[in-house]
């Protein structure tokens, strides 16, 4: 514990780098680059302009009133006091930057510097600290603002610091947010194992991850500050000395009927300006979205298939050294298993586009049958293709999967031509489903029965699918059926959750039950229950049972043959007596052995991370 | 229920007292010269000071308010220094125009948010631009300058609806429906573009969710998938979004009532303000937050409904 791996300590220096990267490539995309040039442009408009103006903004020449635009020395026309519009539009955008600096600082300053305390220190701070900054969010920050405009002296300044204030909450969350998540990664036990103090892990560690989100976050406050500056100016409030789009806008309102055109200078430089910039936190949050080549895509969240594709990639580099097993040692074990059985799947390929617009594969021509009243095992590890296989026979892929296969039967009826329409029909009735995490596949939202109920009612009356569900939950030994049935899911235990959804699975009296690892997220002790239960009903109902699992130790206790999967092939299969005496494949040889190292019960692997297949 | 209920009035309660005494010691405390801007520059120092000791402003600050405590607590509010209505009975009056352009602004955002994020999540393609469209547009466009394009555009232009004024209700609802419904749509895009982003967002995000696979496991239809478990999941959130925008539609509703010229809670509180009348401007201070607090607990009766896991017996 006292040596510190110095790969660990360095890594925050990773997204540093990333993010001058970032910078680069927002200059990169025409959206990024051309907001930036605008507010550049703008910004320089307002610095430069005692030399770009004549007059002073607040010189007024009644000759000039209402002087329409291009008028020598009054490029923009005179207002209704005559006073230079151009002059004093970029006298307005030096307020309007101040004003957004001011609000958006102040909101930075003080969200992040209470944000950061209030995540890292610890629970009592952070309670209060959330609290004050959850009922600040609640005020009606502009009712304030506008209230207390005698107390700030009236200028715009002290307003936009008011404001600003107002604006702290979004980044107190924001911060808090970020800073509780990181303060729990490696590197960051790392340092303070290495002797780091608090404040300096804050600024060197923490600060590095929230710099991104905080960079997008003051563009939008800046923008917010700046339309509220206007919006004040508009209404009055303020020093008529100070020139500003609200008041040039107010000025030229009055006109609205006479002089339209003049409305349109202060809300063209104010849509510009905050267009700028809230284009410009747009593109750069889409830069730190965006994929990054290999070394950061773990940052980003994948669909399932994304990422069942992603772990196929990666396995790909050693696909040549794994022979497709699946033609040969099929032919060798297919007579085991009658012609027109339940389930027959010939050459089934599951594929997803790729960004580069190729496919790859995840499931790679499997071949497999289940016959009426057998449990088949679906054995692999993360990433080897048996969930996608067990979901494409249930017609459960995600959308952008590409199913092919030579033959896809089920009790007798091959739907491969028309598998989403024709697996649709058939779920609930003649094919089942029961998940991995049972609390996660049930709507927390809806009582445990009803949503059981509702899968039935296309069948039967609603009084008797509640029947039909409370004697169920009766079967798979629930206790108090018709409490469980009335409880929300969080009410209910893990084990209760997970026999409810298989008293759902099985109220359609399907033939073919799909379990895909159904013990794999419950307690050890439930684990065994469940297992007995599975096959109890499994020789009630004389179902045909395909168990997608990674543990061999449930295939020995449960199945009648069983399939070895890896990189999307079966690599070995046969009866689960010859396999496990007899192990071919080498990959078989080390699953088998992985398990029987431990003890028999607890024959799970070390997975924490859900099995996508 | 009830306890939860009583809970959360009695914080909002704390809330009001807590911001209004702010507002109290902030703005009677900032000795505003208020009996010389009531007489004008005109007016001798002794005057003045009549007035000042009339009005009770010579008074210790913990003496004044203690004053102004126990009137609220028999529903008093005070007066107006200026126009010498009474504050709850001015609130009266100008509230229901605000309500009317918010209450207007809060049904289009939710009716048209819920439609544009639901389809934008599930149709993508056309749709989906066609909502980062309007995202985009509509928070680059500030509310000040649409709402003046809008008047320009539909009162002065083409004359479909009145550019200033207000028709309260009882009076015509086509009346008020036309003088109410530009300001309203001003006010409803900025929400419409937070809240349908977050719509779309929730539902692509419950749409992946394994019970919604389980669900279809099990023969539920797709249209009791998305509409009532997914929205109904999806809709915590969004409510919670919503309530935040109700608040600074509030807040943008006082400019927006100025470009189109309605006498409502807005240009009460600008005027007021503006003149350093005191009660008027406690008074909207206690309007603002209670309106808020009401919302909020409305929100959260809403979220608790919704979720049973935030419901509290």
């Amino acid at each position: 514990m006292t040596t510190v791996d110095p790969q660990l300590v360095a890594q925050p220096a990773l997204p540093a780098r990333r993010r001058s990267g970032a910078f680069r490539r927002l200059l990169r995309r025409p959206l990024g680059v051309s907001a930036l040039a605008a507010l550049l442009a703008i910004v320089a408009l307002g610095l430069l302009e005692p030399v770009l103006s004549i007059h002073d903004p607040n010189f007024a020449d009644l000759a000039f009133a209402n002087a329409a635009p291009g008028t020598p020395d009054w490029p923009l026309g005179g207002d209704r006091f005559g006073r230079d519009i151009w002059a004093r539009s970029l006298a307005a955008i030096n307020v309007s930057v101040i004003s957004g600096l001011i609000g958006a600082g102040t909101g930075l300053v003080l969200g992040t510097v209470f944000g950061l305390i209030s995540g890292y220190i610890g629970r009592r701070v952070d309670g209060v600290l959330s609290w004050t900054f959850n009922l600040l969010m609640t005020f009606p920050a502009l009712v304030l603002v506008i209230v207390l405009y005698p107390v700030t002296g009236g200028t715009y300044q002290s307003m936009m610091f008011i404001f600003g204030v107002f604006l702290a909450p979004g980044i107190f969350r924001l911060v808090r947010n970020l800073v509780v998540g990181v303060r729990s990664e490696l590197y960051v036990d790392a340092a303070r194992v290495s002797g780091l103090s608090d404040p300096r892990i804050l600024s060197r560690h923490v600060l590095y991850i929230i710099r991104g989100p905080i960079i997008i976050s003051a563009a939008f406050l800046a923008s917010a500050a700046v339309g509220v500056q206007a919006g004040l100016a508009f209404l009055g409030l303020g020093s008529n000395q100070v020139p500003s789009f609200g008041s040039m806008t107010s000025d030229a309102f009055i006109n609205i009927y006479s002089q339209p055109v003049q409305l349109v200078w202060p809300s063209l430089f104010l849509s510009l300006l905050i267009g700028s910039l809230v284009l410009l936190g747009n593109a750069y949050r889409d830069v730190l979205a965006a994929p990054q080549g290999a070394s950061s895509s773990s940052s980003r969240r994948r669909r399932p298939g994304e990422k069942a594709a992603a772990v196929d990639a990666r396995m790909d580099r050693d696909d040549t050294s794994t022979p497709t097993l699946s033609a040969p040692t099929l032919s060798t074990t297919s007579p085991a298993t009658p012609a027109g059985g339940l389930l027959r799947v010939r050459e089934l390929r599951v594929e997803y586009p790729q960004p580069d617009d190729t496919l790859r594969a995840v499931v790679d021509g499997v071949s497999f049958d289940v016959a009426q009243g057998e449990i088949v095992g679906l054995v692999g590890e993360s990433g080897s293709g048996k969930t996608q296989t067990a979901f494409s026979i249930l017609g459960l892929l995600p959308p952008q999967a590409r199913i092919s296969a030579n033959e896809l039967s089920i009790a007798g009826e091959n739907v491969i031509d028309s598998h989403r329409t024709a697996l649709r029909k058939l779920r609930g009735s003649v094919i089942a489903y029961i998940p991995q995490e049972p609390m996660a596949n049930l709507d927390p939202s809806f009582t445990v029965g009803s949503q059981l109920v509702e899968g039935l009612t296309s069948r039967m009356s609603r009084k008797e699918a509640t029947a039909t569900i409370l004697e169920l939950l009766a079967r798979v030994g629930i206790p108090d059926p018709m409490r469980t049935f009335k409880s929300y899911p969080h009410e209910i235990s893990g084990g209760m959750a997970q026999r409810a959804l298989i008293a759902g699975a099985v109220a359609g009296r399907p033939k073919l039950l799909i379990a895909d690892e159904p013990t794999t997220a419950l307690d050890v002790t439930v684990q065994a229950e469940i297992l007995d239960l599975l096959r109890d009903l499994q020789s009630e109902y004389g179902m045909g049972v395909l168990l997608v699992t990674h543990n061999f130790g449930v295939v020995a206790d449960l199945c009648d043959r069983v399939l070895v999967m890896r990189n999307g092939v079966v690599v070995e299969s046969g009866a689960v007596r010859e396999i496990f005496r007899n192990p071919q494949h080498e990959y078989t040889q080390k699953l088998i052995s992985s398990i029987l190292d431990e003890d028999t019960v607890r024959t799970d692997l070390p997975v924490t991370a859900k099995d996508e297949g | 229920m009830i306890s939860f209920i009583l809970r959360r009035l009695g914080a909002g309660i704390i809330l009001i007292f807590v911001v209004t005494t702010i507002t109290f010691v902030l703005t009677y405390g900032a000795n505003i010269p208020v009996a010389r801007n009531i007489l004008g520059p005109s007016a001798t120092e002794a005057q003045v000071a009549a007035l000042t000791s009339q009005l009770g402003l010579d008074r210790p600050l913990i003496e004044q308010y203690g004053s102004w405590i126990s009137g609220l607590f028999q529903g008093d509010l005070g007066t107006s220094y200026f126009s010498s209505q009474p504050v709850a009975a001015a609130m009266g009056d100008r509230l229901p125009v605000t309500l009317s352009i918010v209450v207007l602004a809060s049904i289009l955002t939710l009716v048209i948010s819920t439609v544009l994020g639901v389809a934008s999540a599930v149709r993508g393609g056309a749709l989906d631009a066609a909502l980062q469209a309007i995202t985009v547009i509509a928070y680059v466009f500030p509310g000040l300058v649409l709402g003046i394009v809008l008047v320009y555009v539909f009162a002065i232009s083409l004359h479909w609806v009145p550019a200033i004024g207000f028709t309260p209700i009882e009076e015509s609802v086509s009346g008020w429906f036309a003088s109410s419904i530009l300001p309203a749509v001003v006010l409803a895009i900025g929400g419409i573009a937070a809240l349908a982003a977050q719509v779309r967002g929730s539902v692509i995000d419950e749409l992946g969710r394994d019970y919604v696979r389980t669900l279809r496991s099990r023969d539920v239809s797709e249209g009791s998938i998305l509409f009532k478990h997914v929205l109904r999941n999806a809709a915590g959130p969004a409510f919670t979004t919503f309530s935040l925008q109700f608040v600074s539609m509030f807040g943008a509703a006082l400019f927006i009532e100025r470009i189109f010229a309605l006498p409502g809670y807005g240009t009460y509180a600008f005027t007021s303000t503006i003149a350093g009348d005191l009660p008027a401007m406690l008074g909207v201070t206690l309007f603002g937050v209670g309106l808020v607090v009401v919302v909020n607990l409305l929100v959260d009766l809403a979220t608790g409904w919704l979720n049973p896991k935030a419901r509290i017996s």
